[in-house]
């Protein structure tokens, strides 16, 4: 909101490497993320997301680099970047034996807020939840956990957010509820980093997105910026603006170990791209 | 951040007692095997077995009867300190601004209480079957020092197995031979009764001269060196167990 604050990165990285055992996961990673604005870290399976964001979250050591979250470097000030963030993980962190109520409370006491019940009860009731608060989580729906689980993340109102595949495995209705989530947070002021695999997630969410691939970010910009490195589509083919999807497929394409873009499609899309040049 | 140790322990604490709670069958079970131990030593067996004391064989067993609850008790610490690591809840607590500590200390005093309610059971129902004491409240106190003591000291032993497990069966399996230890002590026979190599062992292992400290409290009788021997292996397994349980969190945190 002040000028000085929206000048300086909420997040900057630098040079982050991280190797597990012989496997180099990041090869010197370099981004930064503009405070209030919505990041989306696109990348295959394996292709380091959740280690950059488990690095970014102080869980995880990067072995060289240096990363800094609301201006506190995440090796020499981790208890500054836990004050300054939330992370809600790829994998619900939820305990099943608590109710929601009970698992919102908890946050809620750990963070020392001074009202908790008034924050369990606002969120269950934000995220739809208020008439499964007093069940169980162990008897949710994955969608239901995904919510309860999101909703843990914003107790306190960290200036940053780390989304680790937020909507993945919820319905589409789902989904767009968290979206909006999402650019809620933003339009509050709150800056958000999410990874993601659904290409059109970025596509609708994100103000920057950046394609982490083979240990590095390969491209980063806006969605229009993006779009641009594929030349528009030729008079031969029908009229067709590239999706992100066919600027994704295109940008890793090049033998990359990645398991989940089909070699046939990516293929094609550097085939589209060579016969347009 | 450091100031809020004891808030976030406490939290911590109630968030994994309401776990016991929520399924008191842990605590059940812990008290079953020595309830069952009891039964059949005091009924069964009792009667074939000398101990050279005019106690009544319920009384003379009882102190091994506890340790051995506790032993199993603390199997379920490992157990639920495994299970959060191996959710995502244990890293949503790493990456909040909350002591780090706070986590492993939660899951020492839940331990704590746990085995404390079991102890309370199995007494009770070994003053059903005809357990007496006249001991001092000085003398109880005592006995629930050394009992306090030894819960503390097998806890980290259970936090070692909990951060090291690489499965459910492994966090427990730890347990074991501690559960066992006891029959090779003078928990239910007298050591003088065994051949020469076991004898030798089961006076110098640690559960003897717990046994015999708290035997001696119950009885009103002079605890004499053995109280020492007996308080000096706690506080080794304490200091030992604890220093590498800290370590081996430190590592597995940064
Ligand atoms: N603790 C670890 N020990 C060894 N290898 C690891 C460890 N954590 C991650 N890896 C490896 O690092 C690579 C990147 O994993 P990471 O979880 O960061 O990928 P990701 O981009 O989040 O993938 P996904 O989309 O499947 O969630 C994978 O090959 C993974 O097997
Ligand atoms: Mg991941």
């Amino acid at each position: 909101m002040t000028a000085d604050k929206a000048l300086q990165p909420s997040i900057r990285v630098r040079g982050i490497r991280k190797s597990f055992q012989n496997l180099d996961v990041l090869r010197g990673v370099d981004f930064d993320v503009r405070a209030g604005s919505i990041f989306a870290l696109l990348g295959s399976n394996g292709a380091g997301k959740t280690t950059l964001v488990r690095i970014l979250s102080t869980l995880l050591k990067a072995d060289a680099g240096t990363a800094t979250v609301n201006g506190f470097d995440v090796a020499a000030r981790p208890g500054d970047v836990r004050e300054s963030i939330s992370l809600t993980g790829q994998f619900a962190a939820v305990d099943d034996v608590l109710t929601g109520r009970e698992n919102l409370l908890l946050v809620a006491r750990l963070r020392h807020l001074k009202n908790p019940d008034e924050v369990a009860d606002g969120l269950l009731a934000c995220f739809s939840l208020s008439e499964a608060g007093n069940r169980k989580a162990a008897t949710y729906s994955g969608g239901m956990r995904r919510r309860l689980d999101i909703a843990m993340s914003l107790i306190g109102n960290p200036p940053i957010v780390f989304l680790d595949e937020p909507t993945t495995g919820l319905d589409p209705a789902a989904r767009v509820e968290v979206w909006q989530t999402v650019r809620q947070l933003a339009s509050g002021g709150t800056t958000v980093l999410l990874t993601t695999q659904y290409l059109d997630e970025a596509e609708h969410l994100a103000d920057r997105i950046a394609i982490l691939h083979k240990g590095t970010i390969i491209q980063n910009g806006t969605l229009a910026e993006l779009k641009q490195l594929l030349p528009p589509a030729t008079v031969e083919l029908v009229e067709k603006e590239p999706s992100l999807e066919d600027v994704f497929l295109a940008l890793v394409a090049d033998g990359g170990e990645t398991d989940t873009a089909g070699d046939d499609r990516s293929d094609s899309a550097v085939r589209v791209r060579k016969e347009s040049r | 951040m450091t100031t809020h140790v004891l808030g976030d322990t406490g939290v911590l604490t109630g968030r994994s007692l309401r776990h016991i709670l929520r399924s008191p069958d842990t605590i059940i079970t812990t008290a079953v095997t020595p309830i069952a131990l009891m039964l059949l030593f005091v009924y069964v067996l009792g009667g074939a077995i000398t101990t050279g004391s005019d106690e009544s064989y319920v009384n003379y067993m009882l102190p091994g009867i506890l340790l051995i609850t506790i032993a199993s008790g603390i199997a379920y610490t490992s157990f639920r300190l495994f299970l959060d690591l191996q959710g995502g809840i244990f890293e949503r607590f790493q990456s909040m601004p909350i002591a780090r500590s706070s986590v492993l200390w939660a899951h020492v005093f839940t331990s704590l209480v746990a085995n404390v309610v079991s102890v309370a059971i199995v007494t009770g129902v070994a003053l059903i079957m005809g357990f007496r004491t006249g001991a001092s409240v000085a003398a109880w106190l005592a006995v629930a020092a050394i009992l306090i003591l030894f819960t503390l000291a097998l806890t980290w032993v259970a936090v070692i197995a909990g951060l090291t497990a690489k499965t459910i069966d492994g966090a427990s399996a730890f347990s074991y031979p501690l559960i066992f230890l006891p029959f090779i002590s003078s928990a239910f026979v007298p050591t003088s009764s065994m051949p020469g190599p076991v004898a030798w062992f089961a006076e110098n292992q640690p559960v003897t001269s717990i046994v015999n400290t708290i035997r001696a409290l119950f009885a009103e009788e002079p605890v004499g060196v053995e109280i020492w021997v007996a308080l000096a292996w706690l506080v080794a397994v304490f200091v030992a167990a604890y220093a590498v349980a800290i370590a081996m969190y430190r590592r597995k945190i940064s």
